[in-house]
């Protein structure tokens, strides 16, 4: 009872592959949840069969009390579901602006969206310098900043976020979650973060759950991911004093 | 004063064939693929507004007449997206391109078997008498065209840069994939852009038939409108006019300065020299993704 955002038994096809075999996961109101693993695991698959890019052939999203898998993109988004691209995805051609409007695209409170549009300015003073500037001439990491904002304009409910520290330099992925976490502080936006960058996403996040080849394999507080051997060794690279036979390719992961 | 006179001519030309060009442009930005029908769409649209028009057929007033063939042919646009371009999804773009060629000679076989394949004459109140601007005598017909493709092209500008539609195809022709995420209906987006080709197309289709006849196989200047969309930079819609407006241009002069023959020829001269010189067009808006 309470969750904003659950999943039960979720099951996606990438054609004749199955790319996530029955996935649960819960995300309470307010919080940050974060999901890890490697290239392949089914991260993004998972977030798109959210979204409704991708069809799930078994199982139920349940958002709000209401079942909403494969539903149509638009309507999911209308719903409250925004969901920030691996690779920023801006379109290159509009300008900072003009993407931003593009983001309100199922809103009609005039008031409200020029109201969010300065709160995204706030946030990413940059884009409020290079509002005019076509997107495709931004920077990497301001991509970045203009698809999470893009995002914003929304007013969403759920923040998907797909990887935003790919490809980024530590500062700057420091700078971009330095955000999302004031975000969710102060304008009390739920993410579900999917990141391979295990050490920042624990560090932001409430909850966390890994993902290995479509399937669930742990689950828990950030904190105990966080402090647990296995993450340690398998995601945040921490290598115990090198007694030789607990080198990291010896090691057997404890769910195998 | 020869000059001026067969420059006017030239860009009255180009301006018909800059207005097929964008309806290629359209739809190739929408859907990648492209419409080898736009000529036969053009010449579709011109015969629904003579059918209308004219006197020997339903004979209404060229007013009513123009407006209701551009809503048809945006219909007709529209229904072809939902009924048959759509289910075509997910194939790959070259059969988009044969069904749209097959598309095209279904269209024209339908004019021929309604209309005849003789030539006609839309009578259009367009086309009536002659300017003289500065001792230049012009057809009022030249003027016309022209002045009608600059406020067409100057509206469609307006359209895509403030409104939330226009904004929303500019968006799902540049990147598909985020505009789902942003909750654009891409699919109805599209639909709609193949309607605005349609009008565009019918545009093109009255101003070309109220400055010369116009018979089942007028469709084949799509290709010379091609042309103009490669010379432009396909993809980029003021670089579709100007490839129209330059083989427009070119075509009069090559005809009165170069021996006989060549005329026909210098378009596509020009097409190749801009491919080997300018592989994306004069216009383009090729960019580098950032990773």
């Amino acid at each position: 009872m309470g969750h904003l955002l659950e999943i039960r038994n979720l099951e996606s096809y990438y054609g004749p592959i199955m790319a996530i075999r029955g996935i649960s996961l819960t995300v309470e109101k307010g919080q940050i949840v974060t999901v890890l693993g490697a290239n392949g695991a089914g991260k993004s698959t998972l977030l798109k069969t959210i979204s409704g890019i991708m069809d799930p052939e078994k199982g139920q999203v349940i958002f709000d009390g209401e079942e909403i898998q494969g539903l149509e993109p638009h309507v999911i988004v209308k719903k409250g579901i925004v969901h920030v691209p691996e690779g920023r995805e801006v379109f290159p051609l509009l300008t900072v602006n003009e993407n931003l409007s593009l983001g309100a695209y199922t809103r009609n409170d005039k008031a409200g969206i020029a109201r969010d549009r300065e709160m995204v300015f706030e946030y990413f003073p940059i884009l409020a310098e290079r509002r005019n500037q076509e997107a495709g001439t931004l920077s990497g990491g301001q991509q970045q900043m203009l698809a999470i904002g893009r995002g914003l304009m929304l007013r969403p409910k759920i923040m998907l976020l797909d990887e935003p520290s790919l490809g980024l330099s530590p500062l700057l992925i420091q700078q971009i979650f330095g955000i999302l976490e004031r975000l969710n502080k102060d304008e009390g936006v739920t993410m579900v973060l999917v990141e391979q960058n295990a050490r920042v996403a624990l560090n932001l996040a409430d909850a966390g759950y890994v993902m290995e080849v479509g399937r669930m394999v742990m689950n828990d507080t950030a904190e105990n991911l966080a402090a647990s051997e296995d993450i340690q060794s398998f995601y945040l690279g921490i290598q115990e004093d090198s007694q030789r036979s607990e080198r990291r390719w010896k090691r057997r992961k404890t769910w195998r | 004063m020869e000059f001026l006179q067969l420059f006017v001519s030239g860009l009255a030309n180009g301006s018909v064939y800059g207005l097929i060009a964008l309806g290629f442009v359209l739809i190739y930005k929408a859907t990648e693929s492209v419409n080898f029908a736009q000529g036969d769409f053009m010449m579709f649209g011109a015969f629904i507004a003579l059918w209308l028009t004219n006197t020997e057929y339903m004979g209404l007033p060229f007013w009513i007449a123009a407006p209701m063939a551009m809503a048809a042919m945006g219909l007709l646009g529209y229904l072809l997206d939902v009924t048959i371009i759509r289910r075509m999804f997910g194939q790959s773009q070259t059969a988009v391109v044969i069904l749209t060629i097959a598309l095209g000679f279904v269209i024209r076989f339908f004019a021929g078997v309604f209309w005849g394949h003789e030539p006609q004459t839309l009578q259009s109140p367009l086309a009536v008498g002659d300017v003289t601007i500065g001792g230049v005598v012009l057809g009022m017909a030249d003027v016309t065209i022209i002045v009608v493709t600059a406020l067409l092209t100057f509206s469609l500008f307006q359209f895509f840069k403030h409104t939330k539609l226009g904004l929303a195809m500019q968006a799902a022709s540049q990147n598909q994939m985020a505009a789902y995420y942003m909750g654009i209906p891409v699919k109805r987006v599209q639909g709609f852009i193949w309607a605005l080709s349609g009008v565009v197309a019918a545009v093109a289709g009255i101003l070309f038939a109220s400055k010369g006849a116009i018979d089942p196989n007028a469709g084949m200047l799509g290709i010379k409108a091609f042309a103009a969309a490669v010379i432009g930079g396909f993809g980029s819609l003021p670089g579709a006019l100007v490839g129209g407006l330059i083989i427009g241009v070119i075509e009069p002069f090559a005809a009165r300065y170069l021996p006989a023959g060549y005329s026909q020829m210098a378009p596509y001269v020009l097409l190749l020299l801009v491919l080997v010189f300018r592989p994306h067009g004069l216009f383009s808006q090729v960019r580098t993704k950032k990773v």
